[in-house]
């Protein structure tokens, strides 16, 4: 008894010696600007910011590669702490959510070209004559941006349309590059006014798709005089570098494709 | 010699002994700008102009291009998207017939094609808006215009026709062997080749019969039975059963010598320069359980589908699916909405009994899909790897030889949508290589 225990403290006495004798000589150096770094950043490794994960991204903030207010799922004082240890300051970024320019038809059961039993991803169904729904542009909720989440922000809702959770959303794009259908937006946080729709159809065909979907009227391009909100290619988009903050437009829509949206409120 | 692999589905070639009759003149044509693979050409009529049959409505844009042409006489209503049977709206050119169906006068013989120079032979296949017959519909002058590097010492005619219920080739060459066999010595002309080969399946020994007695002798001039057997048309496996000869890995069927044209092709040659006449025409085998008169039709290229079903006294109430080209890789429609065009070989109507749908499983791994598939893939790994998103690792198994026949997901006892993954999974590999590429010249 004495004797074994005796050997196996010798034992580790001698490997914890070697390990710290490694740990002295063979020494990785690494800016300990680097370590810091990363410990502020979230550690999903979602790969928001273009870098093979959490720590890639501190290495090439070290070095200079990017900005330290480039990862886009930190807040504005992890950004503005991390250009603190760079020495830099940042300008306050305003967060951004994404959003699916897409509300679906209430009668969405009905708006089909055919029924699809095939694989259940959007881009493959996308394949086949631009999915299932008469709408060519709208969302097809098969979920590719759900499975793409790495926040579990994404739902499916009950017009089998693609949702994104606000509060659990953190802007890191992985979503974005996962549709298909390229209807996915970041969008300011503080952004209260939005056209849900993206269909480029003439409003003839735009209506007969969906019960939502902007008929390119003009009405709220007319309502800000032209700033604020734009129509092209029979589409209606808000000028998110200067978004429009009279509710009032949401009233001038004939179709319902102009909605609200509150991000910054609780769940 | 025989191709690996290849299913035997049942054939159901109802109307092979039925006659081509010719449709009746529609109220209205619509023709698509787009009606092959290349660039579609550019109109070159306005709004409200009059046209003749067989006046060119458009001119092709670049090398892999073919122009198409007025179906009958009558004025342009309007250019605008339409829908198209390949899924999406496509420009095209809606034509209502004036009733007289005057002839272009533009139109007159090229010239004997015995004596005129290749190049002259391929602009006027050119010109007249020639492209594959058989439904994958390349431009016909680019086949025939193999690089230099690529010598061509053989024509092949594919007779096989081997998709289930389709005989359209099967009544043209029956019904037309003599103009059949004078379009393949004008092919073998312009690519300047000695000898030729006729392949048709063995369930059409009438027809291979036809072509032989309507051979010139002074053509050399090899006819062979087939089996039948799926997909014995594809061009590469065609060629394999008549030559021995493999196309290799990720190549193009010329890189073997030869040279596959479509039956009907060489028809649409011959017209084009004997006649002048551009193709403005085609067989088609209108057919299944849900149609109440299958029979084969001779219907003008833009003519309205709905007037094609009413010619054989329309669809049956309990119809499930209406499919562009056979069951195997035909394209269904969602729509009755669409145009017959240039590669629309057969309108096959199926019963909602007759269409599957169901759900697919998991793979398996009874490797069935392995033992059919005629180019030696493995489709069940393309599937997975392509249903999990590892489209980078497929390349490795040469995703891009799959020729979409079909055979793996016919034989799949888990119903899996092979096709559809691999599809997808090709369409991805070469967007991943195209980035590849796009880096190289970056850093170049």
């Amino acid at each position: 008894m004495l004797v074994s225990t005796a050997v196996l403290a010798g034992l580790g006495l001698v490997a914890g010696l070697g390990l710290s004798l490694a740990a002295r000589f063979f020494a990785v150096e690494t800016d300990p600007r680097q370590e810091k770094i990363a410990d502020m950043l979230p550690g999903a490794n979602c790969g928001g910011c273009g870098y093979a994960g959490c720590n890639d991204f501190a290495a090439a903030v070290v070095k200079g590669d990017v900005e330290p207010d480039a990862c886009p799922v930190s807040s504005a004082e992890v950004a503005a702490a991390i250009a603190e240890v760079m020495g830099k300051t940042v300008e306050a970024k305003t967060p951004m959510v994404a959003l699916v320019m897409c509300q679906g038809s209430e009668d969405a059961d009905l708006r089909k070209k055919y029924r699809y039993n095939g694989v259940a991803s959007c881009a493959s169904a996308d394949l086949l004559a631009r999915g299932d729904r008469l709408c060519n542009y709208g969302c097809l909720g098969l979920g590719d941006c759900l499975r793409a989440c790495g926040f579990n922000a994404i739902e499916i809702n009950d017009l089998g349309v693609a949702q994104v959770i606000p509060s659990r959303c953190t802007g890191c794009g992985q979503c974005v590059a996962a549709c298909p259908k390229g209807i996915i937006r970041l969008v300011p946080e503080t952004a209260r006014i939005h056209v849900l729709c993206s269909n480029h159809d003439k409003g003839a065909a735009a209506k007969k798709a969906c019960s939502v979907s902007c008929i390119g009227c003009k009405k709220c391009e007319k309502f800000f005089e032209g700033s604020h909100m734009k129509v092209a290619d029979f589409l209606a988009a808000v000028d998110y570098d200067n978004p429009p903050t009279d509710l009032d437009v949401i009233g001038q829509c004939p179709t319902g494709a102009i909605v609200e949206r509150d991000f910054t409120a609780a769940e | 010699m025989k191709f690996k692999g290849g299913v035997h589905p049942q054939y159901n070639k109802a109307t092979a002994g039925s006659p081509v009759e010719v449709l009746p003149l529609s109220d209205r044509y619509v023709v698509p700008v787009s009606q092959h693979l290349g660039a579609p050409g550019q109109p070159i009529v306005e709004k409200g102009q009059m046209v003749a049959r067989g006046e060119p409505l458009t001119e092709p844009v670049g090398f892999v291009s073919v122009p198409v042409h007025a179906p009958t006489s009558g004025k342009v209503k309007a250019i605008k998207d339409y829908p198209h049977p390949m899924g999406l709206a496509q420009t095209a050119i809606e034509i209502i017939p004036d009733g007289e169906d005057t002839l272009y006068e533009g139109i007159r013989p090229v010239g004997d094609w015995r004596t005129m120079e290749p190049g002259a032979l391929r602009d006027a296949i050119r010109d007249a808006g020639v492209c594959g017959m058989g439904g994958a519909t390349f431009p016909t002058h680019v086949k025939l215009s193999p690089p230099q590097d690529k010598p061509i010492d053989a024509f092949i005619l594919n007779g096989a026709e081997c998709e289930p219920y389709l005989t359209s080739d099967h009544r043209v060459m029956v019904e037309n062997p003599a103009e059949v066999m004078e379009g393949v010595g004008l092919m073998m002309r312009v690519l300047g080749v000695k000898k030729g080969y006729v392949g048709v399946e063995s369930n059409k020994p009438d027809a291979l019969a036809a072509l032989r007695d309507a051979c010139p002798a002074d053509l050399d001039i090899d006819f062979a039975l087939l089996e039948t057997k799926y997909p014995q048309g594809s061009e590469k496996h065609l060629i394999y059963a008549l030559t021995g000869r493999k196309v290799p890995a990720g190549g193009l069927p010329m890189e073997t010598g030869c040279v596959v044209q479509n039956v009907g092709t060489a028809v649409a040659c011959l017209h084009a320069v004997r006649d002048g006449m551009p193709m403005i025409e085609r067989v088609v085998t209108v057919t299944g359980a849900a149609i109440n008169r299958p029979r084969n039709l001779m219907v003008r290229v833009g003519a309205p589908l709905t007037d094609v079903l009413a010619a054989c006294d329309g669809l049956t109430e309990d119809v499930g699916k209406v499919i562009f080209g056979g069951p195997m890789m035909g394209v269904g429609q969602f729509t009755l909405e669409v145009p017959v065009i240039k590669g629309t070989s057969g309108v096959l109507c199926l019963r909602e009994s007759e269409v599957a749908q169901f759900e697919g499983g998991p793979c398996i791994r009874c490797g069935n899909c392995v033992d059919v598939c005629p180019m030696g893939l493995v489709p069940s790994l393309l599937g997975l790897l392509a249903e999990r998103e590892r489209f980078d690792e497929l390349g490795d198994g040469h995703v891009v030889d799959c020729i979409e026949c079909g055979s793996c997901a016919y034989v799949c006892p888990s119903h899996r949508p092979l096709v559809q993954h691999i599809r997808r999974g090709k369409a991805e590999w070469r967007k991943i290589q195209q980035k590849l590429k796009d880096k190289d010249s970056r850093v170049a």
